[in-house]
């Protein structure tokens, strides 16, 4: 490994220096493709992130594809009612690795203003693992390109070896998600364990 | 003795072959090498729409907008027929006529056929 100072030196006189994986990383990083796939109110402001004023073709991710397979970010725009659960972790599992989640919105996070309702999931992360979570009612598009920066930033720190390597380089990382299914009076099962586990009160 | 001009079209063909390959079989290289896929139930599913895809694929459809050709045919393709019939009618001979009646008359057939089953009344 090259020295952090020296490798500033060489940068201010021109000369760059990288690593392979940093390369790599660089180029995953910029070439996230999401999936055009809103759920409410949150996917307006999706739009409109991805139009002229705001313009996320700037960070690489204006291709929202229409098809699971093409696709490597899953943006939960809005709420997710517990008949459509099913499908965000279907159309999750279809997706190709390495796959990334941004729970945009408070519903997505955690059922939101609807979290009282009978029939509203309260956060997708409790069925698929979510790397940056936006609050916010609906969260305006500058929320939506900070939270794409960071997961950006997250691609672009991810060692490929070790335990903070991307899912696609790690055989231990499950291929698929389970999905839940209708039960008499919730989603059977109503988490997934594996990736969300209630918060632990503590109580003074 | 100088090769035979075909060597140059053989040399070709095994170059735009390796150049149309090439990249594929690299991209295959390197998914096998640097992206394993995770291959499951539900990613290998026909049905990219999240549901989960009901019954065959094998169905009938039913013919019935049969009529709707047949009736298109009568009186729009016709209508393209009859134009340059009758602009160079008073030139044709016997034979053509009677073709052109023939051919006609088959439409007509059907017309007369579609009419009987009911098939122009709106209903």
């Amino acid at each position: 490994m090259i020295d952090e100072t020296l490798r500033s030196e060489l940068q201010k006189q021109g000369i760059v220096t990288t690593t392979l994986e940093e390369l790599y990383n660089w180029g995953r990083k910029n070439s996230v493709w999401p999936l055009g796939f809103g759920l409410a109110c949150c996917a307006i402001e999706m739009i409109a992130a991805s139009m002229s004023r705001w313009d996320l073709a700037r960070f690489g991710a204006e291709v929202f594809r229409p098809s699971p397979r093409q696709a490597d970010l899953m943006i939960v725009a809005g709420t997710v009612t517990k008949k459509m659960a099913p499908q965000v972790v279907r159309l999750y599992n279809q997706m190709s690795e390495p796959k990334y989640v941004i729970a945009m919105g408070a519903c997505a996070i955690s059922g939101g203003p609807f979290k009282q309702g009978y029939n509203v999931l309260k956060g997708i992360d409790r069925y698929i693992p979510v790397d940056v979570h936006i609050p916010g009612c609906p969260p305006r598009p500058e929320a939506l390109l900070h939270a794409f920066m960071t997961l950006q930033q997250r691609i672009a720190e991810q060692e490929l070896t070790g335990p903070n390597r991307p899912r696609h380089l790690n055989a231990d990382a499950p291929a698929e998600f389970p999905v839940p299914e209708f039960g008499e009076h919730d989603l059977v099962p109503p988490k997934n364990s594996g990736v969300w586990q209630p918060p632990v009160l503590v109580r003074a | 003795m100088p090769p035979s001009p075909y060597l140059y079209i053989v040399v070709l063909m095994i170059a735009a072959l390796g150049f149309a390959a090439g990249p594929l079989i690299l991209a295959r290289l390197w998914a096998k090498k640097f992206s394993p896929p995770k291959p499951g139930a539900d990613k290998g599913a026909i049905y990219e729409c999240g549901l989960e895809s009901k019954g065959d694929a094998w169905i009938q459809f039913k013919s019935e907008y049969y009529l709707y050709a047949i009736i298109f045919l009568i009186f729009d393709v016709e209508t393209i027929f009859l134009l340059p019939f009758a602009v160079s009618f008073t030139g044709l001979s016997g034979g053509a006529f009677i073709a052109m009646v023939i051919f006609l008359l088959l439409l007509v057939e059907g017309l007369a056929w579609a009419w009987m089953k009911g098939v122009l009344t709106w209903k």
